[in-house]
This record gives structure tokens, C-alpha cells and sequence, in this order.
């Protein structure tokens, strides 16, 4: 049921050509994903893919929106070369279901072999009761740093691309959003909530789903939400664009240097059980660090790639 | 832990932690000096880690202290090691060109998030080429090729911006197809860790998800190295981007792809599996002969002397899986040596043309004209390299050609033999092109031009030099490529056997 739901979303999102219209058959078409992951009990995926596939995604894909036209030109190329493409590709990944594992099967081998040690064993190693935390940030611990690297690189390279704009306020008392008293009175309530429900998914990660990725994008849209209210002036001043660049890196130094420390303390990098008098301490401290470290770096890139697209002016208002 | 026990992970954590701190300097000097100490540190590093593996074997580091396949391993081997040295004297050596280049290319606001880029994409090609674990694989890959689509669309030609949006798509769908295999892989043996997937494969590899993995995988890397015809992306990628970054993405960023594809290959499908019950060793031949005609041949054509050595990395690199398909121990290890080899030719040809547009500010051919006398230095490493590029004897060229040509001769493959020496014979025309109009072309007007600055020659220079040695000494390229085989090979023998024991 689900799964046809995505692949008519899908389809609707391809044959339609008002990109307003396909931005938001995207957001749908995250959420339903992030409702199947929820099915298949992969919660922690689920949460991620509602805050940043519906949520920030569109918020972001909205904001570029605004600096083209909103219906798609009408396309010229021959389309039977892309579609033999997905045909083929189509094919090969059904090709390859045949023989996979039966689905929920419990031999199959992605049970049998390295997760019997992450259930069992890590809640006395790591010590932490959420497993997929123990294993994304310390089995697993490099990878994660690696993805937040990606993160940052795909900041920066929208700073490369398009810079952001600093020093001329165009949207100085100009609101985004029409005067609406209503709305700017319950978005001031909200923002708190937003931040506090933030700061609670960013340390309550050990125990249930979320972590510094998932806290990271909400805290980010906190400001986004006041960005988009208040007015872009107001919005940096709170939070100015070069302390942003200054944040990033800093959430990477706490990741790599909480690594560092270890190998200081004689152990191998991102060995968190060197920073405690016990393993697990240490574990559970490291955890913490790092996880701060991600939620830093991913608040800040987002909030940079915001800023950089909606800082852009719009072709008309150039003139 | 001694020092010496972290060098694997020193090599990627340090231009790791550079790159952020890069994007902080205001000034791009500062930057740029920082990315230089840090590539330089890397190398150094890099030396110390192969000479530790040539003299103790196979070096293991655990990731968070974590036993592999639980944990993440990196692993290094003599053809790690081998190609991590690669990777990392280009780097070093090609920012040590890069500042002044940089600047003419670049305005002062972007240089130093260009310069923390740049360390990025460097930090993502030496893990990729490290790593003892498929999934580890695919997040540096990420990381490598994310800064490089965004360097590429630095260049000063507004072009530049279209080459790197092609090769965004290309490169995501590549990405894209190297995860969906890695999932089949895992989804067969539940787990991650290279050398845990190579001992529980041969069990399940009769089956339709391990096939379809193993295509994906192959059509994946196929994409990020540009084997024919994949290669699309990659010319207008090198033409348009910044000199320094053609320089070290033509003379690293396939490389590192190929070897990868060499990994997955050899060292989790085994060479049974990949090169005798697949018929890929044929398609590989096929693919590299035609890319090594057809590329060579559009090379002859081209007026932008960067966009002539664009198509010929991509026959280049045609050179490389001719190699590999042989599936012989000289076929691949002429393959891994030519690896090496083509790092070092097209590494000192972009310099070289970098220094070039530096100083006339293009590098299409007519431009060229009367160079040889004005910028004679930077004119003779051109020569120097070409020739390496053609496979004149005496220069690193001709050594892996040479033993390309012994690999297809040991199988009989006459016809092979003679494409190989026809395909040197068209990059004599076109780097003969390009030579004839530097040296009897007359001096267009208007055009100034003087020897490029010497902090731009001494790394040419350096690699050209390289070149030549690698060309009259071949105990170390050829050793440590055979070496790195033979590494490889037996234990993708011993997998055939266990497979023909089980029913």
C-alpha cells in the first residue's frame, strides 16, 4: 500500500511541470518513506528522513524555487535513452531479488552474522540502550565521521558556488511573510519549543531515537522559521553568517579531537574507552562529544546553505 | 600505541582536520600554506607507512579499537601503500604549484574555502584508497567527489559550471550504483569489512544477488573512472576546471577509482569469480581497445591542447583495463604500473599547461604557437612528458607499455599487441601537434609570454624528472606493482580453489 503510494507520488512528481507543485510531491514522497522505514521499525532512519527529506529538503528546494520560475520549460530531448537506462537498471535490481533473503526472514545473513554481537554485547561494551547509536557512533564511529564530512563539504561548496551575501540586508524590514500579527506571535512561542524538542532529540539520542543529525536539522529550522517571519536582518542578527563557518569547523574539530584525545590517551583513534576510568564511562562520554560535535557542524551547514540561497536576489529584483 | 602505529590514519586526519581549518583563514596565502604543510605531512607519512608494510607486511589500524567486521579497519598493502603514495606526492606536488595559478584563477574571497576543498577532496581519495571496509568506501567517495564537482565549477570559463553539473549527474548515479552493490553484498553475508566479505562470498556467489551486486559495483566504478563508454563527463570536466585541479584530479581521481575497482575485484570477489566465471575480462579488453582508438583519435582533433589530454587520460585509462582484462600477472601488474606511471605524465602535461595558461592566459593550440623558445623550460617538460606519453623508450611510458605488450604477447594475442602500438602511434600525432606548434609555430601578436615562475617549474620539473628515472629503473615501479599483485593474486587463487572443492 505504502510502497504504491511512493510510486505514484513518484510518477505524478515526474509528469507534472509546476516545479511548486513537484516540490512538494517530494516532501510527500520523503514523509511516506520515513512512515515505511517507521514499518519496517527502523526508527532512527525514519526520524532522519522526516526531518531532513520533508522537512528541510523542501524548504530549501522552496527558497530556490524562488529564485527561478515556477514552471518548468517545456523539455526537448529524446527521452528512450534515459528510459532504457532505467529499464535496464529497473531489471537488475529485480534480477537481484530473486535470490536475496526472504523479507523479515530471521537466518537471513545480515542477522546471523555481525548483529548478534551489536544486540547482545553493546549494551554491556558501549553501554548505551539505543544500538543503532552504538553502532553509528562508535562501532561504526569513522563512517560517521566521514558522513558529517560531507556535510560540511557540501556547504562549502555551495559557499563556493554562491557565496553568501553579507553586509546588505535587502530584506531589511521587508517580512518574507505578510504582516501577519498571528503568525509572528505564535511562531515566537514555537521557536522555544522547536529549540527545547532540539536540545532534548540531541541528548536523549543514547536512549531513543535521534541523535545530533536529527537535532542538528530541527535546531536549524528554528532559525529558519524566524528567518522566514521576522526578516532576514533580524534572523542573522542573532546568529551572524561568519559564526556559522566558525561553527562547522568547530563541530568537526570536537568529533576528530574527542578521536585525537584517545589516541593521546594511548588508544586508537575514536577509541572512545580511553576517555573514562571505565570503558563504558568513556564510551558514554565520547558518545556524548561527538554527537554534540555532529549536531554543531549539521546545524551549522544548514542554516549556511539557507542563508546562501535565500540570500540570493531574485533576477527581477536586480534591476 | 607508538606513533608509528597510527601512520594509517594520520595520512586522512590530518588534511581531515586541515580542511576546516583552511575555510577559516580570511587570507588565501594563509590557507594555502597551511594545505601545502598539510599534503606535505601526508606524503611524508605515506612514504614512512610503505616502507613499514614492504618490511612487515600488511599494516592493520582499528577504528575505535573495534575488531573488524564489527569495527571499521583500514588496511594497507603494498598496493595501497603503492597507490597512497601516488595520491600523495601529487597532492603535495601539485599545490606546491597551485599558488600562483590559484590566484590568477580564483578571486581572494573563495580561495580559501577552494584551498579547505581541495583538502577534502584529497582526504577522501586517500581514504577511498585505504580503507578495509566496502562501506567506508563509499562515504570517502562521497566526500571526494562532492569538493571535486564543487572545484571543477571554479574554472574561469563559464563552461565550467556546466562540466561540473554533467559530472555531478554521472558521478551521483555512479555513487548511487556503487551503494545499491555494496547493499547486495551485504545483504548476502552481513558484513562490510573487505577481507570478511572475500571469506564469505564463495559460499553464496552462485546466486542472482551477487551477480547483480557485482554489476552494479562495476558499472558504478566504471562511471567514477570513466572506462568507455562512461567517459562522457570527463573531458569538459578537465578542460574547464581550474589548472591545478585538472592537474591533480587527471593524475589521482580515476586512479584511485581503478584501484578501487581493483579491490572490489581481486580482493572481495577474488579472481576467480570476477575475471574467469564472469565474462568480464573480455568485456574489460573490449571497453580498453575502443577507448583507447576512439579517444585517441577525437584527441587528434582537439583545438584546447587541456581537452586533447582530457580524451587521452580517458584512452589512458583504456590502457589500464586492457591490463586488468588480460587477467595475468604481467597484464596486471603493466596495469598497476601504468597507474603509476600515467599519475606522473599527466601530472607534470596539465602543470606544465597550467603554467602556460598562467602566463598567456589559454591553452588553445594556435596560442601555443612559438612557445618553445619563450617558455623554454616549461616547453621542454612538455616534450619530456609527451614523449613518456607516447612510450618512447627511456621514459616511465614505455616501461608500462612495454610490459602491456609482453602481457598479450604471453597469451598470443597478436592483434592486441599491434592496436597497443597503434594506439601509441596516434598520441605521437597528437602530442606531435602540439610540440609542433610550440617549437616551428611563428609567435602569434599580441600574445606575451615569458618562462613561467620557478615556484611553478620545480614541480614540473620534478615529475618530468620522475619520468625519466622511471623510465632507465624499474626496480621500484615494476617491483612494487608486481609485488602488489602477486599480493592480490594468491589469495584470489586460494578463494577458486575453495569454490571448485564445494559442490
Amino acid at each position: 500500500m505504502l510502497l504504491t503510494c511512493l510510486a505514484i507520488t513518484a510518477l505524478v512528481a515526474i509528469r507534472r511541470n509546476d516545479l511548486f507543485a513537484v516540490v512538494m510531491l517530494f516532501g510527500i514522497y520523503s514523509f511516506l518513506t520515513a512512515v515505511l522505514f517507521m514499518n519496517l521499525h527502523a526508527v532512527d532512519v525514519a526520524f532522519t528522513e522526516a526531518a531532513v527529506g520533508a522537512g528541510i529538503s523542501t524548504v530549501l528546494m522552496l527558497s530556490t524555487l524562488r529564485l527561478t520560475k515556477r514552471y518548468e520549460a517545456a523539455r526537448r530531448r529524446n527521452p528512450i535513452l534515459p528510459l532504457l537506462v532505467v529499464g535496464v537498471t529497473g531489471a537488475a535490481l529485480v534480477y537481484g531479488m530473486l535470490d536475496a533473503p526472504r523479507f523479515g526472514d530471521p537466518m537471513a545473513p545480515v542477522h546471523q552474522h555481525m548483529a548478534p554481537r551489536f544486540v547482545q554485547e553493546s549494551p554491556t561494551e558501549v553501554g548505551v540502550p539505543n544500538m543503532v547509536t552504538s553502532v553509528l557512533a562508535s562501532y561504526r564511529g569513522y563512517d560517521t565521521l566521514g558522513e558529517v564530512m560531507v556535510i560540511f563539504t557540501a556547504g562549502l561548496a555551495v559557499l563556493l558556488l554562491l557565496g553568501i551575501r553579507e553586509g546588505q540586508n535587502h530584506r531589511l524590514g521587508r517580512l518574507a511573510i505578510g504582516d501577519t500579527l498571528v503568525l509572528r506571535v505564535v511562531v515566537k512561542v514555537l521557536i522555544a519549543f522547536i529549540m527545547l524538542y532540539a536540545l532534548y532529540v540531541q541528548f536523549h539520542g543514547d536512549f531513543g531515537a535521534g541523535g545530533g543529525f536529527q537535532a542538528g536539522v530541527i535546531f536549524a529550522t528554528a532559525f529558519v522559521i524566524y528567518d522566514l517571519i521576522f526578516g532576514e536582518a533580524d534572523a542573522r542578527r542573532v546568529m551572524p553568517t561568519h559564526w556559522l563557518g566558525r561553527l562547522a569547523a568547530m563541530g568537526i574539530f570536537l568529533y576528530a579531537g574527542t578521536g585525537v584525545a584517545s589516541m593521546f590517551l594511548g588508544h586508537a583513534f575514536l577509541d572512545y574507552s580511553a576517555l573514562g576510568h571505565d570503558p563504558v564511562h568513556g564510551q558514554h562520554l565520547g558518545i556524548l562529544l561527538i554527537e554534540l560535535g555532529v549536531g554543531i557542524t549539521v546545524f551549522a551547514v544548514i542554516l549556511t546553505i539557507f542563508h546562501a540561497f535565500s540570500g540570493m536576489r531574485r533576477p527581477d529584483q536586480v534591476s | 600505541m607508538s606513533f608509528s602505529d597510527h601512520f594509517p590514519v594520520l595520512v586522512v586526519l590530518i588534511p581531515l582536520l586541515a580542511a576546516p581549518l583552511a575555510s577559516l583563514f580570511t587570507k588565501g596565502r594563509a590557507a594555502w600554506a597551511l594545505a601545502l604543510a598539510a599534503t606535505w605531512a601526508s606524503f611524508l607519512i605515506s612514504c614512512l607507512l610503505l616502507k613499514q608494510v614492504l618490511t612487515t607486511g600488511t599494516v592493520r589500524y582499528y577504528m575505535g579499537g573495534w575488531k573488524p567486521p564489527w569495527g571499521i579497519e583500514y588496511r594497507v598493502d603494498v598496493l595501497g601503500g603503492f597507490v597512497l603514495l601516488i595520491v600523495t606526492a601529487i597532492a603535495a606536488l601539485v599545490l606546491t604549484f597551485g599558488r600562483r595559478s590559484i590566484k590568477s584563477d580564483l578571486p581572494e574571497g573563495r580561495r580559501s574555502i577552494f584551498y579547505a576543498a581541495f583538502l577534502l577532496c584529497f582526504t577522501g581519495l586517500a581514504g577511498m584508497t585505504i580503507t578495509g571496509d566496502a562501506f567506508n568506501v563509499f562515504v570517502f567517495l562521497e566526500i571526494s567527489s562532492l569538493s571535486s564537482y564543487a572545484l571543477i565549477s571554479m574554472g574561469r570559463d563559464r563552461r565550467a559550471l556546466n562540466a561540473a553539473f554533467q559530472y555531478l549527474i554521472m558521478g551521483s548515479i555512479g555513487a548511487t550504483f556503487i551503494l545499491i552493490g555494496i547493499g547486495f553484498l551485504y545483504m548476502m553475508t552481513g558484513t562490510l569489512n573487505m577481507d570478511d566479505l572475500a571469506q564469505r562470498l564463495p559460499a553464496v556467489s552462485d546466486t542472482n544477488t551477487i551477480r547483480a551486486g557485482f554489476a552494479f559495483l562495476t558499472v558504478g566504478f566504471g562511471l567514477k573512472l570513466a572506462l568507455f563508454p562512461l567517459h562522457l563527463w570527463l573531458p569538459n570536466a578537465y578542460a574547464y576546471a581550474p589548472s591545478a585541479v585538472s592537474a591533480f584530479l587527471a593524475a589521482t581521481a580515476t586512479k584511485v577509482a581503478i584501484y578501487s575497482l581493483l579491490r572490489f575485484l581481486l580482493g572481495i570477489f577474488g579472481f576467480g569469480f570476477a575475471l574467469g566465471a564472469m565474462p568480464f575480462d573480455m568485456i574489460l579488453i573490449g571497453l580498453g581497445l575502443a577507448a583507447i582508438l576512439s579517444a585517441s583519435l577525437v584527441a587528434v582533433f582537439q583545438k584546447n591542447v587541456k581537452r586533447m589530454l582530457a580524451y587521452s587520460s580517458v584512452a589512458q585509462v583504456g590502457y589500464i583495463a586492457l591490463g586488468i582484462g588480460l587477467a595475468s600477472q604481467t597484464g596486471l601488474s603493466a596495469a598497476v604500473l601504468h597507474l603509476f606511471n600515467h599519475a606522473m605524465m599527466k601530472g607534470a602535461l596539465f602543470m606544465a599547461l597550467g603554467a602556460i595558461a598562467f602566463r598567456i592566459g589559454s591553452s588553445r593550440i594556435e596560442n601555443l604557437a612559438g612557445l618553445g623558445k619563450r617558455m623554454p623550460f616549461t616547453m621542454a617538460a612538455i616534450a619530456i612528458a609527451g614523449l613518456s606519453l607516447i612510450g618512447i623508450p627511456g621514459t616511465a611510458g614505455f616501461v608500462s607499455k612495454w610490459f602491456l605488450v609482453l602481457g598479450t604477447l604471453e597469451q598470443g594475442l597478436w592483434p592486441l599487441a599491434a592496436l597497443i602500438l597503434f594506439g601509441s602511434f596516434l598520441a605521437l600525432i597528437y602530442v606531435g601537434r602540439i610540440l609542433e606548434a610550440a617549437y616551428f609555430g611563428t609567435p602569434k601578436d599580441g600574445i606575451e609570454a615569458r618562462e613561467a615562475p620557478i615556484g611553478m617549474l620545480i614541480p614540473i620539473w620534478i615529475l618530468v624528472i620522475a619520468n625519466i628515472y622511471f623510465g632507465l629503473h624499474t626496480d621500484f615501479s615494476y617491483g612494487l606493482a608486481e609485488r602488489a599483485v602477486a599480493d592480490l593474486l594468491p589469495a584470489a587463487r586460494a578463494t577458486v580453489d575453495a569454490a571448485e572443492v564445494m559442490p
